[in-house]
């Protein structure tokens, strides 16, 4: 007789559950579904940058035959915004257009061609105002206000000192400073924005179909710019064609379709194309960096001073958090105790900016890898020793209050060091050949959520009923990365079932517990805890069905997944026979699962928004890249890319290398190629020729190495896995090719253009300043 | 003006009254239904609308569906036979070649397009075929091992 054993469902390569759907074309995304009656949207934007709005002449686009609905700014009077404390957007531009391409009016039409006719009748007059395109324009002292409230265009400045700076560098052996500039970029996730808006005029209900990370959020935003009550509105998150952050808000694409839909009193589909998705934005701003850092002869940093401005476009967006992030996450990849960082975000007159991949961290983990790189250089230090020099020792917190519980830095360097041959190699390839090392961190998730309600972090609810399946229902968005893969693995596991047993629900409010969504790398961590609770306590329930017929005590009952005895001598019960005894008495089981961060993790209050860069765990990579740079052309070419990351336990090894190789190369899109460009406000890059996303003639073998710190809090140990590895990529890049020519780069991206100047700079005047 | 289009859509034959106008992929994605066929970009820019006409990858949304009279025109919709995926379809499933999946059917119809020529790819094979797609989650090396597991199950008897 074959040994019964419950299944094992985590640590090993799973393929998605909803693989099937999308490699046969029978996944559905938002643009993909028809409902009857849909009617065609389309948004008219501003061609201004800054302008007062003195009418909107909609008439005769009303008047066309086939135009259901025309909306503007007199249609809502309310304001969104992700950000409690930055509410102030506009779905439909009112009194003012701040950027260009911001939308003033929409209509509904009975078909596409019909719309856009429409777009054409609609006249506008503005009187322009003087327009900010860069930092420098927006601050100057006669600047006037973007947004009222905020004199001078500042959304929020940050300053804090924590220890003593100036004594820190007193005491360096060697103090350096650089001045970096990071160019904006773009999630640029494959599905354009849209969604589908469905009003029931007789109930007075709203459904939205929305391509989002955040339904609850999109269902907050909808219930304040609709004035309607909660409970009337329902939300659905169909598969979701990626979203690296963009998605993390409400959106005025979701939210317009929604007031199209019921002054239409019907259903308006809202796809918007490819210059729009770009133009509606929520990228990484472009970012000026000022970076000090103090270092001893033994590598020990003794003093960190940070200056980061950021031009965060025409509305706040997740701005506050944005610049915050920069300045507390310098805290927890090092040792660091004495710190100063002054932080800006500035109003300009360009699309919003919001939450990209890695939120706030990316761009001056950039600059201080590869100051810190160019340090151990003149110090003549090996770039490892340094950063061997600085580590953590969890747990631990920050100076900056941050709690660290788990910390694989340490394995990272270990793995990346010998799987590149570093020691071996480094310095003694042939010209023109280069090695760079580097290291980043990020959350898993933020443990205080921007709307904190008082509620658990995670909730998730287990249904299980006569045919034996489990439903796991949650909010949790997935949005590609793997989220309900993980989830019903966290599930099978505790359950020791094969995960067929298991069906996934995600993404309908009217049937799943609310979930604050997909991002900060929260979902593994917290709703993963939540789905681990909820199915230990539907074991409970089983075990004590089955402890009832077996008439044996709950702690006698062994738990083999298909299979619950009471001791091995027991032929026991099929799931099938305690499942039928477990209904007996209630009928349909529905157990919750719920997660709740504690205190400790979040974050501290030295400074005004230092609770922002709290969580409960942060993962870690380390990076080598090895380029070869054509100094004849500046072409730089990436041979290989080694990176460890630090995931506390890989749940899923395959999603976890994907979402590794997936980080580090989107930051070889931002440091190589990609930047959001513009002329007097007007996006020129709105597209996917201009806007240089590496293809897979570009892009180099990724070598992947897991280090597990099992973390105490983390589902089995784990931590997140997708944000983490992106920062490192740039200064590992930049640092290789500071080996490969002497060249330092400290402006991205890192065109060969850029690379090719500097190279005739050097053979004309013989300087190393690749800037 | 329309016209009557004859032509061959994922084995079957069809004959449709379309406007001069339509392009392929519209055509495949309102008027037939089959929303496979992604709609990822403006124009010509990232690959996620290739379907195979008389086998080789073509971007449906540079093609007006008047252009394939009497053409054999197959999306990601026709390549699972009696319910089982074929090859490129498990190679990107099992390997990851996909996560959030948009780019996905795209992908799998130009690799299809390959591995019906050449069953035996080598990397810069596989990177010169799939030059014009863009996918935005994998970093692509998920994507070229999906492909080459296809093309070891294509070797096995399975159909690309």
């Amino acid at each position: 007789m074959n040994e019964i054993v419950p299944a094992h469902n985590i640590g090993g390569y799973v393929p998605m559950v909803d693989g099937p759907e999308k490699v046969s074309g029978r996944a559905k995304y938002t643009a993909d579904l028809v409902l009857p009656a849909m009617l065609a949207g389309r948004i008219f934007r501003s061609p201004y940058s800054h302008a007062e709005i003195l009418d909107v002449d909609v008439s005769e686009a009303a008047k066309l035959p086939g135009v259901k609905a025309v909306v503007t700014g007199a249609d809502c009077d309310k304001t969104f915004g992700v950000l409690p404390v930055a509410r102030t957007e506009h779905v439909l531009a009112r009194e003012r257009v701040r950027y260009r391409g911001e939308p003033l009016a929409a209509v509904a039409a009975i078909d596409d061609a019909t719309a856009k006719e429409a777009l054409r009748r609609i006249k506008i007059t503005v009187r322009e105002l003087p327009a900010y395109h860069s930092v420098q324009q927006a601050m100057a002292p006669d600047a006037i206000a973007i947004h009222q409230h905020r004199p001078h265009n500042l959304e929020r400045d940050v300053l804090f000192e924590l220890g003593d700076v100036e004594a820190a560098f007193a005491g360096a052996d060697l103090v350096r400073e650089g001045v970096y500039n990071c160019a904006e970029v773009c999630q640029n996730q494959m599905e354009m924005h849209a969604a589908i808006a469905d009003y029931d005029a007789v109930r007075d209900r709203m459904t939205v179909h929305a391509s989002t990370q955040v339904p609850y959020y999109v269902h907050l935003m909808l219930a304040q710019i609709l004035d309607m009550d909660m409970s009337k509105i329902r939300v659905i998150k169909p598969h979701v064609g990626g979203g690296f952050g963009c998605r993390t808000e409400a959106l005025n694409v979701e939210l317009i379709a929604a007031l199209l839909a019921r002054k239409a009193g019907g259903c308006v589909r809202l796809v918007v194309n490819r210059e729009e998705t770009f133009i509606t934005h929520r990228g990484r701003p472009e970012t000026d960096i000022r970076l000090k850092i103090g270092v001893r002869q033994d590598g020990r940093i003794t003093g960190v001073e940070c200056e980061c401005i950021q031009r965060g476009g025409a509305h706040s967006g997740y701005g506050i958090v944005t610049i915050l992030y920069a300045g507390s996450m310098l805290y927890a990849i090092y040792d660091l105790d004495n710190v100063k960082y002054i932080g800006k975000r500035v109003l300009t007159n360009t699309p919003p900016c919001g939450a990209f991949r890695g939120h706030g961290t990316v761009d001056v983990r950039f600059a201080f890898e590869s100051l810190l790189d160019e340090m151990a250089g003149a110090l003549k230090l090996d770039p490892f020793a340094v950063r061997r020099a600085n580590l953590l020792h969890a747990p631990t917190f920050t100076q900056n209050d941050l709690m660290v519980n788990s910390y694989g830095l340490p394995e990272c360097l270990d793995w990346v060091e010998r799987a590149s041959g570093w020691s071996a190699r480094k310095g003694k390839l042939p010209r023109g050949k280069g090695l760079g090392m580097a290291c980043s961190h990020y959350i898993s998730g933020a443990s205080k959520p921007v709307n904190w309600t008082g509620e658990p972090h995670a909730t998730v609810k287990l249904k299980l009923d006569f045919d034996g399946s489990i439903v796991l229902l949650t909010g949790a968005a997935e949005i590609g990365q793997g989220s309900s893969t993980v989830l019903v693995q966290s599930v099978a596991e505790v359950l020791g079932l094969d995960l067929s047993r298991i069906r996934i629900v995600s993404g309908d409010s009217e049937v799943v517990p609310k979930d604050n969504g997909s991002y900060s790398s929260r979902v593994t961590f917290m709703v993963g805890n939540a789905a681990i609770d909820a199915a230990q306590n539907l074991k409970s329930l089983l075990v004590a069905a089955a402890a009832r017929k077996l008439d044996a005590k709950p702690g006698e009952i062994e738990c083999l997944g298909e299979l619950y005895r009471a001791g091995a001598q027991d032929k026991g019960l099929t799931f099938e026979e305690v499942v039928t005894e477990a209904l007996k008495d209630t009928g349909t089981i529905t157990v919750t699962g719920n997660y709740s961060t504690i205190p400790q993790s979040h974050g501290g209050k030295k400074y005004r928004g230092a609770a922002i860069g709290g969580t409960m765990g942060y993962s870690y990579s380390a990076q080598v890249v090895e380029v070869s740079v054509d100094e004849d052309t500046g072409v730089v070419t990436i041979d290989k890319v080694w990176v460890a990351h630090d995931c506390g336990k890989a749940l899923n090894r395959l999603t976890v290398e994907g979402q590794v190789q997936g980080s580090v190369w989107m930051g070889m899109g931002q440091a190589m190629s990609e930047e959001a460009a513009y002329h007097e406000g007007l996006m020129l890059t709105a597209n996917m020729l201009d806007y240089r996303v590496p293809t897979i003639a570009d892009s180099p073998p990724i070598e992947v190495g897991i280090v597990e710190s099992i973390d105490p809090h983390g589902p089995f140990g784990a931590k997140e896995a997708g944000e983490g590895s992106l920062a490192a990529f740039l200064p590992a890049l930049t640092n290789a090719i500071a080996d490969a020519t002497g060249l330092r780069f400290n402006n991205l991206p890192v065109t060969p253009d850029r690379v090719f100047a500097a190279l005739e700079k050097r053979a004309r005047d013989g300087t190393t300043n690749g800037r | 003006m329309a016209r009557i289009l004859q032509f061959t859509l994922n084995g079957r034959a069809r004959t449709d009254a379309v406007a001069d106008n339509v392009l392929l992929l519209d055509y495949l994605r309102e008027i037939v239904g089959l929303t496979g066929t992604k709609t990822g970009c403006d124009g010509g820019e990232c690959g996620a609308c290739t379907v195979l006409v008389d086998d080789k990858p073509r971007l449906s949304c540079l093609t007006l569906a008047a252009s394939i009279e009497g053409q054999r025109v197959d999306t990601i919709e026709s390549l699972a036979q009696g319910g089982q995926l074929s090859a490129v379809q498990r190679g990107f499933h099992e390997k990851l070649g996909s996560q959030c999946g948009y780019c996905t059917p795209g992908y799998i119809m130009a690799s299809a397009g390959l591995l019906r020529r050449n069953v035996n790819p080598t990397d810069v094979e596989i990177r010169e075929a799939l030059g014009s797609n863009i996918c935005r989650c994998t970093g692509y090396v998920k994507i070229i091992e999906a492909v080459k597991h296809a093309a070891a199950l294509c070797a096995l008897g399975l159909t690309p």
